[in-house]
């Protein structure tokens, strides 16, 4: 009740003082009524205020009872200046939530462990080789019985578990034409229980769900899905939901923040690994595999134990490979495995952001420290007005504590303010930058918690930044001599040195930032700028998928009736999109000899289709609706270079060699332009294009499954069709079903969605250090024009000119800004190797990247500096010498 | 903090004592009755006098009640509370050790 009672009191101190002065009173009236004199009574009590301030004292916390003095005091400073401290509160505010929500990016995508038991005996299997350029390759996919064997092999010391990738199929809970899509994920059986979850509702998996192929037709839910599809319905355990020609029965749902082991994909649906339908295909990598590790297991003998097991395997493999040069077999052998850590999952996501974030939250960092600079350069200059101020405190008897207090307080404000509104600008932010992650038609979800790991961040960065923008003018005021203050100013240049260093720290920043952002927008440039050999405009992708595989004739018919849809210019089909991150590769053999171990990229595609593209044919022709897989092809000019010497290969036949040494024979027809395949970074890749239709080896035609429909429209904006395309195509044939509509240019842009992310966002920083930077060389040329407003009075009475004053003004400053800009560039180039795998044909020594930003930050210095420049000039001596 | 003065440490003693007999007084009837009880030989010096009860009262010794006199002014009655008892007892014991320590040194030397 005591403590309370004290800190209640500190926030009624009027109430207080009353109740304490009425006391007093009253015991003065008392002994005036047992008839004392009057003054006598009083005298005896002693000085009312001393009494006062005693009884206070006793009954209040005296420090909380200062600090509130002080906040209020403070409370007061920063209504006077309300746009300096709008100002302050706004730049340190941006800093504050910028780095918060590349905190909870960061933390939610790498570093926050998986909601399952002991996170950190997790490990990932991983396979390293080196690559055709000595660079070494990492790969973490792996065929089922390769894991089948390690398994086996280290039962006891650890406990493997195989995950697919997650995949977007699609499925459905009742007809056909009632299809949605849904993320599937393989799963070993074992993993919830290895795991330690527990069901929601219903069961999990068990080792006895994953015991024989095909023989387990089950799955469990997600939390999340379940809440999102189904709204948390129990009744969902034994309902059924059909994949291609597979039932499937729910048996029971996941635990509620568990959402899978690949951070930035939330699955829905888990099915064990069993129905996957290359779990017995040794040349099939579908998965990866995560090992726990029992504890007290040495790391190294397993790691060993696991390399021989996977190297047997794959020895065994390459006794089947006929036809491949051995030295190429011996360089895929010569792997090593890895275990690498999976406490945080294991995902692509990851690796592909994990430079990146840490590149833009080192942006956001320098960001918020030139934001510190900028509000310690308005501290130092408000103290410094207030130096009589706090003089006088110092000579009626404030210590040097209090006055640190004094200053720190309202740099609290300030901070708190500050971090107030950057927890909403994270809060708002975080999730608008996942969304941008991912091309549109496949969100990236990551699960962004703000709980204890977000707050401390965000807490312990306002402490941070308050004590690095408040403490050293605290100190600086603290140390005022009273004498030298009141006096009328102590040295005025040593204030104006620690603000002239925080230019050049702000302007070596400043350049930073301006200069990675400059790489950044340059590499995206480059990217969006690349040649794909293709015309992408007007084109429309259907990705089509039938419930049984159809004959081939039925997707002629379904083109045919496409054709005449208006707005449609030319349909064609192909077994997928280019740049659609799907691949089909094998080795070429020209006149019966060995590959030459240059994998050629293969796609199957109907007459009409290069046409579609508009992919230049330089020799040959197209197909013909009789062509057929295998019998013809069309290859492009980089396969002629690789495996003809770069000669006309039309009517030239070459082989394509399967790895169980089948060989089927291809007579080239036509030749065409190089288009990008796979990836839009990678060099043009050697390609091979065959007839949509497949016969066997009888000659019989081949029912198709799935397939994608090319679609050229007529208008500007191909999406404008994709609703009639998506009705018309079950109307032309009620098995066929669209599955996914995509234009080519999304499916483009779909490749340089990071270097998109990175360059708006580090521009939208490099902005902001501009402006900061800007308005802090403005205010520090402000401040010291009003401070030597008497000596440039003097000097132009003495007749100088308006330049000498201005050269006078500025120099000392412009040479910061030089030395500030130096010293970014030596950090610009220190810095830049750690960022190099995110450019794209950008070189860091390229003059322009530093011109640019040297440019635009004089350009800004220029403009900051005009204002206080033409009021130094106006300097009228005259009156300025009279008001001194 | 007060400043120590002679009557520290006897002040609280006499204060609570005072009030455990006679309940609900103000801070002019305790200082009388101290006056009056010893005879006009013990004197609580004014100016300690709120503090020190101030300062009990902090310490959940007494605990103190706004009341409205007949002439319309407010007087602030103070009382023993259950730890102001304990405490009582507490600093009487001492009180008695210390004091026969004292006369004891007194008949010896």
């Amino acid at each position: 009740m005591s403590l309370w009672s004290r800190i209640a009191n500190v926030f009624r101190p009027e109430r207080l003082t009353r109740e304490i002065d009425e006391e007093i009173q009253s015991h003065i009236e008392e002994a005036i009524a047992q008839g004392r004199d009057p003054a006598e009574a009083r005298r005896a009590l002693g000085p009312a205020l001393r009494l006062r301030e005693e009884s206070r004292d006793v009954r209040l916390i005296a420090w909380l009872d200062s600090l509130r003095a002080d906040a209020v005091f403070g409370w007061r400073q920063i209504m006077k200046n309300k746009v300096t401290s709008a100002a302050a509160i706004l730049s340190l505010a941006l800093g504050i939530g910028a780095c918060t929500s590349a905190f909870r990016l960061i933390d939610a995508l790498l570093l926050r462990p998986l909601p399952v038991a002991e996170p950190e005996q997790l490990y990932a299997l991983a396979r390293q080789v080196i690559g055709p350029e000595g660079k070494p390759l990492t790969f973490d996919s792996w065929a089922y019985p390769a894991f089948h064997l390690m398994r086996a092999a280290v039962r006891g010391q650890a406990e493997l578990i195989a995950i697919s990738y997650a995949e977007r199929t699609d499925l459905t809970y009742g007809s056909d034409a009632e299809m949605e899509k849904a993320y599937r994920q393989y799963v070993s059986g074992w993993m919830f229980n290895s795991f330690g979850l527990r069901p929601a509702v219903g069961r999990l998996f068990t080792e006895s769900d994953d015991l024989r192929p095909g023989a387990h037709p089950y799955a469990v839910l997600s939390y999340d899905y379940w809440t999102s599809r189904f709204g948390r319905d129990a009744k969902v355990i034994g309902r059924t939901f059909r994949i291609g020609n597979d039932l499937y029965e729910i048996v029971g749902v996941g635990p509620e923040r568990f959402t899978g082991t690949e951070p930035g994909t939330v699955i829905d649906i888990f099915i064990p690994t069993m129905m996957h339908p290359g779990v017995q295909r040794s040349d099939w990598t579908w998965m990866r595999t995560l090992a726990r590790v029992k504890p007290g297991v040495a790391m190294e003998p397993l790691r060993a134990k696991l390399g021989a097991t996977s190297r047997a395997f794959e020895e065994e493999r390459a006794t089947g490979l006929g036809g491949i040069p051995k030295q190429q077999i011996d360089e895929f052998l010569n792997q090593k495995l890895l275990l690498e850590p999976a406490a945080t999952g294991v995902s692509d996501l990851q690796n592909d952001y994990r430079t990146s974030l840490a590149a833009l939250g080192v942006l956001v960092a320098l960001v918020l420290l030139i934001a510190c600079a900028n509000v310690a350069n308005l501290m130092t200059a408000q103290a410094a007005s207030r130096a009589r101020e706090m003089a006088l405190r110092v000579s009626i008897g404030a210590g040097r504590w209090r006055l640190v207090q004094l200053v720190l307080v309202e740099s609290a404000w300030l901070a708190f303010f500050a971090a107030a509104f950057g927890g909403g600008f994270a809060w708002w932010s975080a999730p608008v930058v996942v969304s941008m992650i991912n091309p549109p038609h496949n969100p990236a979800r990551l699960f962004l918690p703000a709980d204890w790991r977000v707050l401390g961040f965000g807490l312990a960065l306002t402490v941070g930044v308050m004590l690095l923008f408040g403490l050293a003018p605290a100190l600086r005021a603290s140390a005022v001599k009273p004498v030298s203050a009141l006096k009328g100013g102590e040295d005025p240049h040593s204030r104006r040195r620690l603000m002239q260093a925080l230019i050049a720290v702000q302007t070596a920043f400043c350049f930073l930032v301006l200069f990675v952002a400059g790489l950044f927008v340059a590499t995206f440039e480059h990217l969006s700028n690349r040649p794909t050999g293709f015309s992408a405009q007007r084109l429309l992708t259907l990705e089509t998928v039938t419930v049984s595989p159809q004959p081939a004739a039925l997707w002629d018919q379904v083109a045919e009736h496409l054709r005449v849809v208006p707005g449609v210019e030319t349909v064609a089909l192909a077994s997928s999109v280019l740049l659609g991150g799907w691949s089909w590769n094998n080795w070429i053999s020209v006149n019966g000899a060995p590959p030459n171990g240059v994998l050629a990229y293969l796609l199957q595609v109907s007459p009409g289709w290069i046409d579609a593209m508009k992919i230049p044919l330089i020799d040959g022709r197209d197909f013909r609706p009789a062509d057929t897989y295998p019998g013809v092809a069309i290859v492009n000019r980089t396969f002629a270079k690789t495996y003809f010497n770069g000669e006309d290969p039309v009517g030239k036949p070459f082989e394509v060699v399967f790895s169980v040494g089948k060989r089927l024979r291809f007579e080239v027809v036509g030749l065409v332009g190089d288009v990008t395949y796979r990836d839009i970074r990678e060099p043009i890749l050697p390609q091979a294009y065959f007839p949509f239709h497949s016969i066997d080896a009888k000659g019989a035609l081949q029912p198709i499954g799935q397939g994608t429909f090319i679609v050229r429209t007529s208008s500007a904006n191909p999406l404008a069709l994709a609703s009639i395309l998506r009705r018309e195509l079950p109307r032309a044939r009620p098995e066929f079903r669209v599955s996914n509509i995509r234009t080519q240019t999304e499916i483009d842009q779909s490749h340089n969605v990071r270097e998109r992310l990175l360059a708006r966002l580090a521009l939208f920083f490099g902005v902001v250090a501009l402006l900061l930077a800007g308005v802090g060389l403005y205010g520090v040329l402000d401040y010291s024009v009003l401070q030597r407003r008497r000596e440039i009075a003097i000097r132009m009475a003495l007749g100088a000119q308006a330049g000498d004053v201005a050269r006078r003004v500025t120099v000392d400053v412009f040479g910061m800004v030089l030395v500030g800009a130096c010293a970014g560039l030596a950090l610009g180039f220190a810095s830049v190797r750690y960022i190099e795998t995110l450019l794209y044909q950008v070189k860091p020594t390229d003059p322009r990247m530093h011109a640019l930003p040297a440019l635009t930050i004089l350009a800004a210095a220029l403009l900051a500096a005009l204002p206080p420049v033409i009021r130094a000039v106006r300097v009228d001596p005259a009156t300025t010498l009279r008001a001194e | 903090m007060p400043k120590p003065d002679s009557l520290q440490g006897s002040l609280d003693l006499l204060v609570l004592k005072i009030l455990s007999r006679r309940p609900r007084l103000h801070g002019y009837a305790i200082m009388t009755a101290i006056k009056d009880m010893s005879g006009d030989v013990l004197r609580a010096e004014e100016g300690s006098l709120y503090p020190a009860l101030h300062r009990m009262e902090e310490a959940g010794w007494i605990r103190a009640e706004w009341i409205t006199k007949d002439t319309g002014r407010r007087a602030r009655l103070y009382e023993l509370t259950v730890a102001g008892k304990k405490q009582l007892a507490a600093e009487e014991s001492r009180w008695q050790v210390v004091t026969s320590a004292v006369n004891r040194v007194l008949r010896m030397a």
